[in-house]
């Protein structure tokens, strides 16, 4: 088999470069063996993120031909001979392939945790579920955090909105929360307010780029944006809530 | 940034590593109100854990009514061919469910019955279905659910990227502290802290086909060794049965034993079914030991398949089911391999999976020989002795996780002091000067050309089966790459930031104490026994059924000395007497 042409940015903060390099190619390799060759032979400082090669871990997300992907699912048989690689765009580079996705996991701690009920809480029975109540949430704990779904979000990407939007990854971490048979908090004052989930318009690009194919959009963001509704938009149940106070405890308080 | 400088964090519990027991470890000593600090090699949630598939082993008998710890106890003894620290099986038996159960209260969502119970899948080598799971996925359920646990927890902080090179006594010998460095930045870090969970996993990566990922290089029981503490069993490394083989690139990663757990058959190339004539009775669930010795002599004897391994076959199952119950596979088949696993068997060889020796701890708190330092999950030894069965090791990052966080967490709050103990600077300047030094060495040799070269070493000399003159030449050949790590290069640039060939040739040094180690112990146990096999000595001693290996550091170098264990209680003993009476196959039905 002949030569991979593989470009790949190189630079820091300050700036960078696309790097050719020639890659022997081998049977059924993918883009992450071919950056971990040059890395190897060629440029022992090359920095990338990578743990189990398997499509498991989300570490090697990067943009593949401007595609946000996994590297270690992407065959370079695909591009036919040439590949270009750079980081993820809307986390700020540290090194080459590598980018701060700190801002993730301080989102991520800003989301209360799993809250069952006291009474739940407080039996010593193991609890019961249904296997098709579990099969809800399971979906989208699937996620293995790649953040490919930040990286195209144009509230993120485009528009730089961290401030005002979580993003889909937590919009699928709130609807796993939400949607979990034994979960009793109320998130939604949140999703309207800190979790700006009335910045997403649905165009889907997140569902697009999953590698664990979760129905971001469908089942997670637009499930939340009318249980949101629900609360705030809906005058008649708005007017009932606020007399009876709901019936879920609130994130208010 | 001066070169020498370095930034000062105090901390009561100091864990090195986020995976399962690290994370379970980082709760526990918390809860014990101790101020915690988790450092990890990678970005939180990405540790090795989330590669674990099957499920977590609980005798919780959702699915077997007959199950008890007594059965769980006496698989996971019978599995490790009886070198097992019978108290470690014990405990690990007894506390499984409540694990399992207390995850489920932090959120962790599992396959129900059809009562609404956990579901329990059957795996190799267990009596009964014990396996609680999530379809293929198990370990990220457990590591997002105690991640999110952890970080929820007050009093726990996590610096993720940092990795820790060298562990810090006060005078009087207590662990004390530790050096680490950022890998973003290489900035320097000195942990100041009561005492150290280590939590860092295996040593795969010294192995060239391995399904542990670059961060497996062992450093926990390097950092343990380095400073003064026991190694036990180092000799016992499992070839998991199944890894991918073909492509090349995805040679290695693992291929659930699930598949084999919901009926998947292996074959030959010539149709066989060969593991009637290894395993009669067991089959594709016996032993992983056993299944991978079996795969490797069909290959051998020239029955394997075109790539160098054997067939697994589950298209007998409906495609629907396979979908559901092994997605992950699915996916994973389709994408690297191009297989429809619902349509055509995989291939699949043995690959480097896990360690079973590793730090030397004691059963009930995890502490090692070394005060104020423990160890917990893979990097401690004791609990699988010569082979451990698939499941075992998540109940183990949960059971023995909690307890090494538990002791860690009540020493750091029993002496508030100790966390300001006296550090010997110098010794600090010493760790400095090599962690660095390699940026000093630009003719050096690249550390991936050695690191390659240990692997190379390690895979022909430290094989699935073994012999004494192989494993000689390996040990002077490890001994001489040392002797060359010790005068590399970074490969490139010098820069401090994101440098992974600075970090690789600080890595070598953790690869090649383990490789020693195991080669060196492995020299010792002249005999077969569970995942050590020695063409040499192709039978179980019964003489060594009490013997464990022990290693430690002497001014004269690594020396190993065999250790008699007291021999089991009655009760125990008992129990594994009794479920040789009480395994029929009626039953399983």
């Amino acid at each position: 088999m002949s030569d991979l042409d593989l470009k790949i940015w190189r630079g820091d903060p300050a700036g960078g470069e696309l790097v050719a390099y020639r890659v022997p190619v081998l049977e059924g390799m993918v883009v992450l063996d071919a950056v971990l060759w040059v890395q190897a032979n060629l440029a022992a400082d090359l920095a990338v993120r990578w743990n189990c090669k398997a499509a498991k871990c989300g570490s090697c997300s990067a943009e593949i031909q401007g595609f946000p992907r996994l590297m270690c699912k992407t065959p370079i048989a695909e591009y036919g001979g040439k590949v270009t690689v750079r980081p993820m765009n809307a986390f700020p580079v540290i090194k080459d392939l590598v980018t701060d996705v700190s801002w993730n996991y301080e989102v991520n701690k800003q989301i209360p945790p799993f809250t069952p009920s006291e009474k739940d809480l407080s039996t010593s029975e193991p609890w019961r579920m249904q296997q098709k109540d579990v099969e809800r949430v399971m979906e989208f704990r699937k996620c293995i955090e790649c953040f490919l779904c930040q990286d195209v979000c144009h509230v993120l990407r485009n528009h730089d909105l961290k401030s005002a939007f979580y993003g889909p990854r937590y919009m699928v971490r709130i609807a796993s929360l939400e949607m979990h048979p034994k979960d009793v908090l109320d998130r939604r004052p949140m999703l309207k307010e800190e979790a700006g989930v009335g910045y997403c318009n649905i165009t889907k690009c997140c569902t697009e780029v999953c590698p664990e194919h979760i129905k971001i959009t469908d089942n997670a963001i637009i499930p939340l944006k009318e249980r949101m509704d629900d609360v705030y938009f809906d005058p008649v149940r708005s007017l009932i809530n606020r007399l009876t106070g709901g019936g879920r405890k609130s994130t208010e308080g | 940034m001066n070169a020498t400088s370095y930034e000062t964090i105090e901390t009561d519990v100091l864990v090195l590593g986020a995976g399962g027991a690290g994370l379970r470890g980082a709760i526990a000593a918390a809860d014990a109100g101790a101020r915690v600090v988790v450092v990890c090699k990678s970005l939180l949630g990405k540790a090795h854990t989330v590669m674990a598939e099957g499920g977590v082993a609980a005798a919780m008998h959702n699915v077997a009514y007959q199950d008890t710890w007594e059965v769980h106890f006496a698989d996971t003894i019978k599995g490790g061919k009886f070198i097992n620290d019978w108290r470690m099986a014990e405990l690990h038996a007894k506390e499984s469910p409540e694990r399992v159960l207390e995850l489920e209260r932090w959120g962790a969502v599992f396959d129900r019955t059809w009562q609404g119970r956990i579901h329990q899948r059957p795996f190799g080598a267990h009596t009964y279905p014990r396996l609680a799971h999530i379809g293929d996925r198990t370990g990220l359920e457990l590591i997002r659910t105690l991640q999110d646990r952890a970080v929820h927890t007050s009093g726990v902080d996590v610096n993720m990227e940092v990795t820790v090179f060298k562990l810090l006594k006060s005078e009087v010998g207590r662990i004390a502290g530790a050096l680490a460095y950022r890998r973003s930045d290489g900035s320097l870090i000195l942990y100041r802290c009561a005492a150290v969970l280590l939590a860092t996993g295996g040593a795969g990566k010294m192995y060239r086909v391995t399904s542990n990922s670059w961060e497996c290089t062992g450093d926990g029981t390097a950092l343990a060794y380095d400073a003064g503490a026991q190694l036990r069993d180092m000799e016992m490394v499992q070839f998991h049965p199944t890894g991918m083989v073909w492509p090349s690139g995805v040679r290695g990663i693992l291929v659930t034993e699930g598949v084999r757990g919901e009926g998947g058959v292996l074959r030959n190339n010539g149709g066989e079914r060969f593991m009637e004539r290894y395993d009669p009775e067991r089959m594709e669930l016996s032993s992983r030991d056993v299944v991978a010795r079996a795969i490797n002599s069909e290959v051998l004897a020239g029955r394997g398949s075109p790539h160098g391994g054997a067939y697994l076959d589950i298209t007998h199952r409906k495609p629907e089911f396979i979908k559901s119950k092994l997605p992950s596979m699915y996916e994973q088949f389709l994408k690297l391999a191009k297989v429809d696993i619902t349509k055509q068997p995989m291939e699949v060889a043995p690959t480097i999976h896990y360690a079973m020796g590793g730090v030397r701890v004691e059963a009930e708190t995890g502490a090692t020989t070394v005060a104020g330092l423990y160890a917990a999950g893979e990097v401690a030894s004791g609990l699988h002795g010569a082979n451990r069965l698939g499941g075992n090791s998540l109940s183990d990052l949960l059971v023995f996780g909690k307890r090494a966080g538990d002791a860690a967490g009540l020493v750091a709050k029993a002496d508030p002091k100790a966390a300001q103990a006296n550090i010997d600077l110098a010794e600090v300047d010493q760790a400095i000067a090599e962690l660095t030094a390699p940026f000093s060495r630009p003719a050096g040799e690249n550390p991936y050309q050695l690191q390659a070269e240990i692997q190379e070493v390690m895979s022909v000399h430290a094989p699935i089966v073994r012999d004494a003159p192989g494993l000689k030449a390996g040990l002077e050949k490890i001994l001489d790459l040392a002797a060359r790590s010790r005068t590399c290069g970074t490969g490139g640039t010098n820069s401090r930031a994101f440098n992974p060939g600075w970090h690789t040739a600080h890595d070598l040094h953790s690869m090649l104490v383990n490789a020693e180690a195991l080669l060196r112990c492995a020299l010792e146990r002249k005999e077969s026994r569970g995942a050590h096999a020695r063409s040499d000595h192709p039978d179980t001693n019964d003489q060594l059924t009490s013997i464990n290996y022990v290693v430690e550091r002497t001014p004269d170098g690594m020396q190993v000395r065999t250790e008699r264990r007291p021999p089991m209680p009655e009760y125990l003993a008992e129990a594994v007497r009794r479920s040789y009476a009480r395994y029929t196959p009626e039953e399983m039905e």
